[in-house]
């Protein structure tokens, strides 16, 4: 059964084609990174799969139903940038908007919610931080309080925009750890991923993207220096050489 | 003193005292998310705007009736904050000159539509151009009635959709990704703008209504971190405003009520910044030290 699958999806962005006929679908349980240079699309894919933006068309389904209809499975973490972290709150209080849609309109948390995301919360090891303002948390900090709202979510299919982004190396491990005990427990991941370098280190399946897929499946088979040549261009040339600059350069 | 008992006694006044509170209150609360929206100022041009609509009606139905008046405040505030948003959606000026240019239009024509009601009506229209700066002593009690329990009612809705409102303004991808109406949430709180605002100008006025909805909250977040405790203390800050400006602007009188609301919210906000204990300057000259 395919967790999520994805038909002929086509954005447009000031009148250019940001996203063009992009398909696939991703098997439950599995880890997959979307992956391509700057401008290829790849959070654009992941909000307009979540109808965040317009699309020219497509359709999507979760567990093959349309994804309008399964909300409450998705679980999603937004790039940490798009959010104004001066905003009058505590890191609990961010971590209980997970259970949202699980509240209900005009209830408040009662009090087995905020057991539940105090303990997610823990799971990230923040529980010493819940009553801190989220402006005085680290960029890595801010992350994991994301992190832990997602758990809170006990979604069926994650989304995460970029999560490693700007944090530092315990929490891209708590991250890692976090996406790998999804998987056992048979969670799907999307994750839009920046490092060429990690890539075979954490994803089972990849989808090379650049305005539409240039490739998509098991890691092994798709990550392969054809394929990035496809998608990132001459610029790949620096891979071989100087794997250090990749990096930066894409 | 003789004056001022009889002044306190006024079963009037007590209704202005219980309008203004109740206004301050819901100003401060519904002028919170507002202010963290950042949508400050596209509030001061919804209060310009109420201008024209109010002369308007009272041109086409020749009526003082404070509901129609307002129901008009309502309209050309709407249309106001539509087209805000139409000039930033189809062409290339930016939020900020829209807004200006929306406030001066709406509050010129607001401006010539009134002269020409006070040079043309042949009847009594006094008090139309109280819309302006606002006059709490000149209001009679069902108009006073008509804001407390606006007010009231808008508390209790913001209230409600307090949850709602907070996921919305603070993430908004991710309220709409866990499936949340939020455009609807938005909708709301623009109506409570809107709302407020056009019960409001009556005895605050077009100019200065935004400085109660936004100097309020302001203050309030010099004291805290927490949403909650914010709303609660802007609405606080907006009740002491209200009530101060409408006594003092009645007991002196001609003082308009508008100017004399907004210069006590305003003290409120100095004595905030200064000794406010999250973000005061002086609390945090202390932690530096």
């Amino acid at each position: 059964m395919y967790a999520l699958s994805v038909k002929d999806i086509s954005v447009t962005y000031d009148k250019q084609l940001a996203l063009e006929n992009v398909s696939f679908a991703v098997p439950e349980g599995s880890i997959t990174g979307i992956i391509g240079p700057n401008g290829a699309g790849k959070s654009t894919l992941i909000k307009s799969i979540l109808q965040l933006l317009p699309t020219l068309s497509g359709s999507v389904e979760i567990f093959n139903k349309p994804i309008r209809t399964q909300k409450k499975i998705i679980g999603y973490v937004p790039q940490r940038s798009e959010v104004d972290w001066d905003f009058p709150t505590n890191a609990l209080d961010v971590v209980l908007m997970g259970r949202y849609n699980h509240i209900g309109l005009f209830k408040r948390a009662n009090k087995k919610e905020v057991a539940w995301a105090k303990a997610c919360l823990e799971k990230v090891g923040m529980q010493d931080y819940a009553t801190r303002q989220i402006s005085q948390l680290s960029g890595g900090q801010q992350q994991r309080v994301f992190l832990a709202r997602a758990m809170a979510q006990d979604a069926k299919v994650y989304f995460m925009d970029e999560p490693f982004a700007g944090v530092d190396a315990s929490t891209e491990k708590a991250i890692i750890q976090l996406m790998k005990e999804w998987k056992a427990e048979g969670k799907t991941v999307l994750v839009v991923h920046h490092d060429l370098q990690t890539v075979n280190d954490y994803f089972d399946h990849v989808l090379l993207l650049n305005k539409s897929p240039i490739a998509y499946g098991e890691t092994q088979s798709v990550f392969t220096l054809d394929n990035l040549e496809q998608a990132y261009g001459g610029k790949i040339a620096f891979l071989q050489k100087a794997p250090s600059t990749v990096k930066e350069y894409t | 003193m003789e004056a001022v008992t009889s002044f306190f006694s006024s079963a009037n006044l007590q209704w202005v005292l219980i309008g203004s509170l109740l206004l301050g209150f819901a100003s401060g609360v519904i002028g919170s998310f507002v202010l963290l929206k950042k949508q400050s100022l596209i509030s001061d041009a919804m209060a310009h705007a109420a201008l024209p609509g109010v002369c308007i009606v009272y041109i086409l139905f020749q009526v003082k009736s404070v509901p129609f008046l307002l129901a008009g405040a309502a309209v050309t505030s709407l249309i106001a904050t539509q087209s805000i948003q139409t000039i930033v959606n189809r062409s290339r000026i930016k939020t900020d000159a829209a807004i200006g240019i929306i406030i001066s239009v709406f509050f010129g024509l607001g401006i010539v539509l009134l002269t020409y009601i006070q040079q043309n009506s042949s009847g009594n229209q006094a008090g139309l151009d109280s819309f302006i700066f606002g006059q709490a002593a000149s209001l009679v009690r069902s108009d006073v009635q008509l804001i407390a329990i606006g007010a009231f009612v808008l508390i209790i809705l913001t209230a409600l959709f307090f949850k709602e409102f907070k996921i919305s303004i603070f993430d908004p991808q991710f309220a709409r990704g866990i499936g949340l109406p939020v455009t609807f949430f938005n909708g709301v709180l623009l109506f409570l703008v809107v709302a407020v605002v056009v019960i409001g100008i009556q005895m605050v006025g077009v100019v200065l209504i935004a400085a109660l909805l936004i100097t309020p909250p302001i203050s309030a977040r010099y004291w805290t971190d927490r949403l909650g405790l914010m709303t609660i203390l802007a609405g606080i800050f907006g009740a002491i405003s209200g009530v101060s400006g409408a006594v003092l602007s009645t007991a002196l009188h001609n003082l308009p009520t508008g100017p004399v609301i907004v210069l006590s919210a305003s003290l409120i906000f100095f004595i905030s910044l200064l000794f406010g204990s999250r973000k005061g300057l002086l609390f945090k000259g202390v932690r530096h030290a």
